[in-house]
């Protein structure tokens, strides 16, 4: 007899309030070893808050969390609530790419992209410098490795914020609308990227707009609505024959968004 | 009467520029005292604890509201009364250095405001605590954009250490005060001293000038 293997990640009655608003009210999910989960929702309806909780970016009020060896509790007052430098090491398992990129301005690409594995994985600088290599050549930017990033595209940019996440070797990508800010004839070329790191079993959550890519690339498809899941499923079922009329409206926006953006061009 | 300049250099250059010398290295002691002193200020106006930031917003309201000179007394003739009595020059670099450090806070405070609240939070999600991103982020970017007025602010001290010859610092201004005592020739030394002021403060610029241009290469 086989078990089922324990799920990478999961998530327990995650609550997060700003204020008298609540945002995230109760949220529990699984994330299977190599699955692929993408969040759609309208803006305000927690997704990215709940994404930032995942890695303790927004700290929670309340639920839990088991991630490989951590296991957290922010309902407790005492005991399981991870300290500050507990925090850092579970940060350094989850990768986080951003909207806006957030490259450092005064590192080269390279240092960029090293200055993780030096500092934090203590590797020694030359193979961090090595690894770093074969993972720009991987995104296609080695000849940029001693360029700053003011010198790049927004689509270069965002695949070294994703390379310089993948140097700390992550078991776990969490992509927060990754693509919104760029323009559109750049968003393909970062799309590929995160494509090609699914098709390697890379386990990925990721906040997106793009419902196409969601469609082909994801495993799961969850719609959030007023801080709860409000549906999910495999993406043909939830985007082809959504349950809610508060997703048929909603992607029926977006989609219909997309097709005036694909008429402008 | 006439005299000779080329005399005058020789019979008192030595001694000016033993001055000089002094001047420079009380401005480089302030200097560094100032930017712990505004350093530590502008961290702790980010403080989570209140009293920290209260502690921080008092020296800096305190500093910018009341004369240099009268701290630099407070500090060489004041501090005597309770106990403590510092040499001229500890006296001068300290109540200096405090002084430069509340602007020094300002500038450094409006440094960090510049500096995107993301350049933060994707380092904060590597892993990195709090300390390791002020260093090894922040600061860096913060000391870029900053260079400007931080050189201002040198030039000022640089400036306010002939305000040490009231506490018997024989820095320029009260080495030529000696002298035209002696000479009475207050217009000749004090031109003399503007000069080497003058000098002093292009020198200092021109190396801020300098570092400029090396971080502009740089990004």
């Amino acid at each position: 007899m086989i078990s089922a293997p324990a799920p990478l990640l999961r998530l327990n009655g995650i609550r997060k309030s700003f204020g008298a608003l609540e945002v995230l009210k109760g949220i529990s999910l699984d994330v299977d070893q190599g699955e692929v989960v993408s969040i759609i929702g309208a803006s305000g309806s927690g997704k990215s808050t709940f994404l930032r909780t995942i890695n303790a970016m927004e700290l929670p009020q309340a639920g839990s969390i088991d991630f490989g060896n951590f296991s957290f509790d922010w309902s407790a007052r005492a005991g399981r609530r991870p300290t500050a430098q507990q925090l850092q090491k579970l940060r350094t398992e989850i990768g986080m790419v951003f909207q806006s990129f957030n490259l450092w301005p005064h590192m080269t690409v390279l240092q960029n992209v090293i200055h993780g594995p030096v500092m934090l994985r203590k590797m020694k600088k030359a193979d961090a410098i090595n690894d770093a290599d074969a993972l720009l050549d991987r995104i296609g930017l080695l000849e940029k490795r001693d360029a700053y990033p003011a010198k790049l595209s927004g689509g270069q940019q965002q695949r070294v914020a994703i390379a310089r996440a993948l140097a700390m070797k992550p078991k776990l990508m969490l992509f927060d609308e990754v693509t919104s800010a760029l323009d559109p004839e750049l968003v393909q070329e970062v799309l590929t990227l995160m494509a090609s790191l699914a098709a390697e079993g890379m386990t990925m959550l990721l906040v997106t707009h793009e419902i196409a890519f969601a469609r082909d690339v994801s495993d799961r498809v969850l719609f959030f609505d007023q801080g709860v899941i409000a549906e999910q499923g495999r993406p043909d079922q939830v985007l082809r024959n959504p349950d809610s009329p508060r997703l048929r409206q909603f992607l029926h926006r977006i989609l219909h968004n997309d097709t005036l953006r694909e008429a402008d061009r | 009467m006439t005299h000779s300049y080329i005399d005058d250099i020789v019979v008192y250059g030595p001694g000016f520029m033993a001055a000089a010398w002094l001047v420079l290295w009380l401005t480089v002691v302030t200097i560094i005292v100032s930017w712990i002193f505004g350093l530590a200020a502008a961290l702790a106006q980010r403080s989570d604890w209140i009293w920290v930031r209260g502690l921080a917003a008092f020296y800096v309201w305190f500093i910018r509201g009341t004369p240099a000179l009268i701290q630099i007394f407070i500090v060489y003739f004041g501090l005597p009364q309770v106990g403590i009595r510092l040499s001229p020059f500890s006296a001068g670099v300290i109540a200096l250095g405090i002084n430069s450090g509340a602007y020094v806070a300002e500038i450094i405070r409006a440094g960090l405001s510049a500096i995107h609240k993301g350049q933060m939070e994707s380092s904060f999600a590597l892993g990195f605590s709090r300390a390791q991103t002020m260093r090894t982020i922040i600061l860096p970017q913060v000391l870029r954009i900053i260079l400007p007025a931080i050189t201002n602010e040198a030039i000022s001290t640089l400036k306010n250490t002939s305000l040490l010859s009231t506490i018997t610092v024989v820095e320029l201004t009260l080495y030529a005060q000696t002298l035209i005592s002696a000479t009475f020739r207050p217009f000749d030394f004090y031109i003399a001293v503007a000069v080497i002021y003058l000098v002093l403060t292009t020198l200092l610029t021109q190396l801020a000038n300098w570092l400029e241009r090396r971080y502009a290469r740089l990004s």
